[in-house]
């Protein structure tokens, strides 16, 4: 009962702030409006703007004496093109299209939002696209989710080696839980007692590293709430991790059922060949699939209900609007889980599809 | 005009998507009822399952909101 009516008296002071700096922003926002001419609120990019990789990190648009300024920290640019060999500079002096050693952050047109090289050549100019090894965003988020997660797990292997196997105490106790949880209801219930702890490690890294980043990407400030996970190329090279590991260990059953699949007829190969084959490249491409939309749907869908309250431009949207955010907030925290969840699970039934012997 | 077309596209995804999941929860239900032991082992298979399904759902998602 009391903890029920502290519950109750936290979230109305967490709704009260909400709301109280809700005002405060939308108060600043009408002065804006009103000198400098009435701006129509684009939903479409600010949600782009959130969702997407970038260069640089933007914290905050403000306006003085009338100009509008950004608050971004800069990132390493990192450009190896055959013309002018490798190149190192910060993001900032690409700021607002400056054109920085020929190089150029393209704002709109073919090559939108990448880096590209002006060259002249005879009164001509040349566009070269150079190899792009920036720290952007995604990048330096997902370094910061590494560091945690080594930070997590080499202090839990410490504690271990101090005190041995004993009553879990502090991190132990918070993460041991989760551990076993992975051993025992992911990898030994789907690859059997005999073969999970080859992949197990592997098993652990990809849960611990997606949930820890899903969980990151809803914080709002600033060395967190980068997008990782919701990056196709990050899941795309997790979901190669998985098709990699099912091949390898891809036992002579495996093969047998996509080279000849046991009880079908031989005139029927011509067929269930290729479809055996196009089946081994649909799991991965699932699970890429599955992971991305769900986390990228998850910010966007935040991002429209606190964009509702510019949109309507009126105050009374937003505690509805806020409402449905700390709605949406908490049902992304479970989402978070469910993901790593359903990404570990469903690479260990393909790594178990892949060892399984004959019956 | 291709905006609402992708829309509906995507719509109807959210339909099939809908059942689909709602009977695999609804069936998951009663078998839980019936062996509340086998609880653990339905619920895994009713979460890859849906999964699965959800899978499928948001490749149609994705390809009506490419083009």
């Amino acid at each position: 009962m009391i903890n029920f009516r502290k519950f109750v008296v936290n979230t109305g002071w967490i709704l009260l702030f909400l709301f109280t700096s809700v005002n405060f922003a939308l108060a600043s926002e009408k002065e804006h409006s009103e000198d400098s001419s009435n701006e129509e609120f684009d939903a479409r990019s600010f949600i782009l703007d959130h969702v997407k990789d970038s260069h640089e990190w933007h914290i905050a648009t403000y306006t003085s004496h009338g100009e509008e300024k950004h608050l971004n920290v800069p990132l390493p640019v990192i450009l190896y093109s055959n013309n002018s060999g490798l190149s190192i500079f910060m993001s900032s002096k690409l700021a607002h299209g400056h054109t920085y050693k020929g190089f150029k952050l393209e704002e709109e047109g073919e090559y939108a939002g990448k880096i590209v090289e002006i060259t002249e050549s005879e009164g001509e100019e040349n566009i070269l696209i150079p190899l792009d090894f920036s720290i952007t965003k995604t990048v330096f988020g997902m370094f910061v989710s590494v560091i945690i997660v080594l930070w997590l797990f080499l202090s839990l292997a410490k504690s271990y080696r101090k005190s041995g196997v004993s009553e879990p105490k502090g991190l132990q106790a918070v993460l041991e839980p989760v551990v076993l949880f992975v051993r025992d209801d992911i990898a030994k219930l789907i690859l059997g007692k005999d073969h999970y702890e080859k992949y197990l490690p592997y098993l652990l890294s990809a849960f611990f590293f997606i949930w820890i980043n899903n969980i990151l990407g809803l914080i709002p400030v600033f060395p967190f709430g980068a997008n990782v996970t919701g990056n196709i190329s990050v899941t795309l090279v997790l979901a190669v991790f998985t098709f990699i590991v099912t091949q390898i260990s891809g036992k002579k059953q495996y093969w047998k059922h996509i080279v000849a699949t046991p009880g079908v007829p031989f005139w029927l190969a011509p067929v269930m060949i290729p479809v055996e084959i196009i089946s081994l490249f649909t799991k991965p491409f699932a699970l890429m699939i599955r992971l991305f939309a769900n986390i990228v749907a998850g910010h966007m869908s935040l991002l429209t209900f606190i964009g509702l309250i510019f949109i309507f431009k009126s105050i009374y949207v937003a505690p509805g609007s806020i409402f449905f955010v700390l709605f949406m907030y908490t049902i992304e925290i479970l989402v978070g889980f469910l993901q790593a969840y359903i990404f570990t699970i469903l690479s260990a039934v393909f790594i178990g599809q892949a060892i399984a012997e004959e019956h | 005009m291709t905006g609402t077309l992708a829309g509906i596209g995507a719509g109807l995804a959210v339909i099939g998507a809908g059942i689909g999941i709602g009977m695999i929860g609804g069936r998951a239900t009663e078998a839980i009822a019936r062996q509340p032991e086998a609880y653990s082992m339905i619920q895994t298979v009713m979460i890859i399952t849906a999964a699965m399904i959800e899978g499928v759902a948001l490749f149609a998602v994705v390809v009506s909101l490419i083009k």
